[in-house]
């Protein structure tokens, strides 16, 4: 396994390092060569792949904007970044990425007269505060969501405990005094959660270390990313059996 | 390296036909005094047109001619190699109609009983003043905008350029703003402006004939004025209660007077600010001035829906506040984005951290003035080659 906490180490802040605030965007960190062919973050990358031409997207907890200058310049999509953190704001103004410095924990009502093609949130979900009520108002202003998050049920955090010592891993790489990790789960966890909210998941895919993990996923990826929406009349919600095959 | 403009000399423009204002009442034979910086390009899309707040004049950068000590009052943030970089934009500064700095106004002759308009000068708006600038672009041949700018009440005209004239600016860029006063924003007002008409040297504003000026009126108005665009933390921090040193009895100076007379130092400070302000500025135009910024409500002919009455503008935005800015808070400019969005405008929006009040967006702050400065980056882009 890659992801051991010794290569922790190497890791560099990339622009979404940063502040331990929800909706900051600043809760990880990756290796500078974990770089999708496209140049971007891996989740990213394949959450842009999820996200069509020319849709309206916002991005919650948007970092420094490389998702939406991305979107923006390759795939002609529209739309706005939310982040909290001064320098992540200045870092999105200065590549050209519509960026509103807001804490996503306040609530979305500034988007609430308009609707979104996609909202994001992207390795930001585990600190959020208030992450159910995140997740209602995503879903309230958006067609469709798609959240990544560190992937808790990993072999290695279980190994950790064992061992006697809360985990510390290149998604995680906090301290337990330190951490602004609030809501960790895993991918059953978020799946019954998006049941409970009465979501559809429309997509998933697990990565450890930025590669696709398809073998014992819930046990192998430090990382998962889900797209989800609210189910059209021949869509069920989350159907936890379905997918716990699929994790299994 | 940021420098300054260097010395600048103000240019006039004469309108000899008239505009009909808001109030229905038109004014001919008009005068806008100006200031420019930097060069208009050849494809004239690079021009940059700064709108003042209350106090302020065309006077934005650089030092005025003649008067070394009088410096542009956002000579911070306008100038080579500044956030609005006078070596790539032409910066255009307007003083007002209705203002006291040289365009046309109160302490103006009125053409027709030739003597000095005073209270007999039209009540201005801020759409008013909009349609005289776009008449002073005309004359400079600037048929759009870069970016239309300004802070508080400059950045209510910013906001009515981006839907009296969609098609005349690229972009809009409003700091510290409101898409309407609140309140108690008017009563601050009112209490300003009861103060100066109160004063026996106000005259029911006739007073230059009498060769008298309302001072404490207008001394009493900027007192109050100044309060609100200080944040109560700054305003401890720089003067908490700290008592003013009486030089006569030093032995006492830690001690109280036992007298109504300057005691605390943010007394001292208030008082200085408002003998400064008398001393320089009209009675009738702080009249005027207040009143065009209680009228602001672009919603208001929407039935107060904002969203509606942005949707003509074709523009995109930078809007910034600040945190302590009590008198123009965030709120404020967050309803403004939030009608942006409901429009699909393309919007940036900074919530500035500056301890300051509503003064910050006066102040060289790193993180806002690198904002603007990435902001107008952007602006420079979409320029012609």
């Amino acid at each position: 396994m890659n992801a051991r906490p010794e290569a922790i180490g190497e890791d560099v802040r990339t622009g979404r390092g940063g502040r331990a605030q929800p909706g900051g965007g600043g809760v990880h960190r990756l290796t500078a060569h974990a770089r999708a062919a496209n140049g971007l973050r891996p989740d990213l990358a394949l959450i842009a792949d999820w996200i069509e031409p020319g849709s309206r997207v916002l991005d919650l907890g948007c970092g420094d904007g490389e998702l939406l200058d991305f979107l923006q310049r390759e795939k002609r999509c529209h739309g706005y970044g939310v982040e909290i953190d001064d320098t992540q704001v200045l870092a999105c103004a200065r590549r050209g990425v519509d960026v509103i410095q807001q804490n996503i924990e306040a609530g979305l009502g500034m988007f609430a007269g308009t609707r979104f093609d996609v909202v994001v949130l992207s390795m930001a979900i585990q600190a959020t505060h208030r992450t159910e009520r995140v997740l209602r108002e995503m879903s309230q202003v958006g067609r469709e969501g798609i959240v990544s998050f560190p992937n808790f049920g990993h072999w290695y955090h279980a190994w950790s405990i064992l061992k006697g010592r809360m985990p510390v891993s290149r998604e995680m790489p906090y301290q337990w005094y330190d951490t602004p990790n609030l809501h960790l789960s895993t991918l059953r966890d978020f799946e019954d959660f998006l049941a409970h909210l009465g979501l559809a998941v429309r997509a998933r895919t697990c990565l450890a270390d930025g590669r696709p993990v398809r073998l014992l996923p819930a046990l192998r990826s430090t990382q998962a990313i889900y797209r989800f929406g609210v189910p059209g009349p021949a869509e069920p919600a989350a159907d936890r059996g379905r997918l716990e095959r699929g994790v299994a | 390296m940021a420098a300054s403009v260097g010395v600048v000399t103000p240019q006039r423009q004469h309108f000899e036909q008239p505009l009909t204002l808001d109030s229905g009442a038109s004014i001919g034979g008009y005068e806008l005094v100006y200031e420019t910086y930097g060069r208009l390009n050849a494809a004239r899309d690079n021009a940059v047109l700064i709108c003042h707040a209350l106090n302020a004049s065309h006077h934005v950068a650089g030092v005025a001619a003649g008067d070394p000590d009088n410096v542009g009052w956002w000579d911070n943030m306008i100038g080579p190699g500044k956030p609005v970089d006078t070596d790539r934009f032409f910066v255009v500064g307007v003083n007002n109609l209705g203002s006291c700095f040289g365009s046309t106004g109160p302490m103006s002759t009125h053409p027709a009983s030739g003597r000095p308009y005073g209270p007999d000068f039209p009540v201005v708006t801020v759409e008013d003043w909009v349609r005289a600038q776009a008449r002073l672009a005309d004359t400079l041949g600037i048929g759009r905008f870069a970016a239309v700018m300004g802070g508080s009440l400059g950045g209510m005209q910013a906001l009515a350029w981006s839907t009296l004239f969609p098609q005349r600016l690229a972009h809009c860029v409003a700091i510290a703003t409101a898409p309407k006063l609140s309140a108690q924003n008017i009563a601050f007002n009112e209490v300003a402006r009861r103060a100066i008409i109160t004063d026996p040297d106000f005259h029911g504003g006739r007073f230059y004939e009498r060769g008298v000026v309302p001072a404490r009126g207008l001394q009493v108005a900027r007192m109050i004025g100044h309060i609100t665009y200080l944040s109560d933390d700054v305003m401890a921090e720089r003067f908490g209660r700290t008592l003013r040193r009486h030089a006569r009895d030093t032995a006492l100076r830690s001690d109280y007077q036992f007298t109504f007379d300057v005691e605390f130092e943010i007394e001292s400070y208030l008082r200085y600010q408002g003998e400064k302000f008398s001393g320089y500025f009209d009675a009738n135009t702080y009249l005027l001035i207040t009143r065009a910024l209680d009228y602001f409500d672009p919603a208001r002919a929407q039935g107060g829906d904002l969203a509606r009455a942005l949707a003509p503008s074709r523009c995109e935005f930078l809007l910034a506040a600040f945190t302590t800015d009590w008198r123009f808070s965030p709120e404020r400019s967050r309803e403004i984005v939030t009608a942006l969005v409901e429009n699909r405008r393309r919007v940036t929006y900074a919530e500035i951290d500056a301890p300051h009040g509503h003064d910050a967006f006066l102040l060289d702050d790193a993180r806002y003035h690198a904002l603007v400065a990435a902001y107008f980056e952007r602006i420079a882009a979409g320029l012609a080659p």
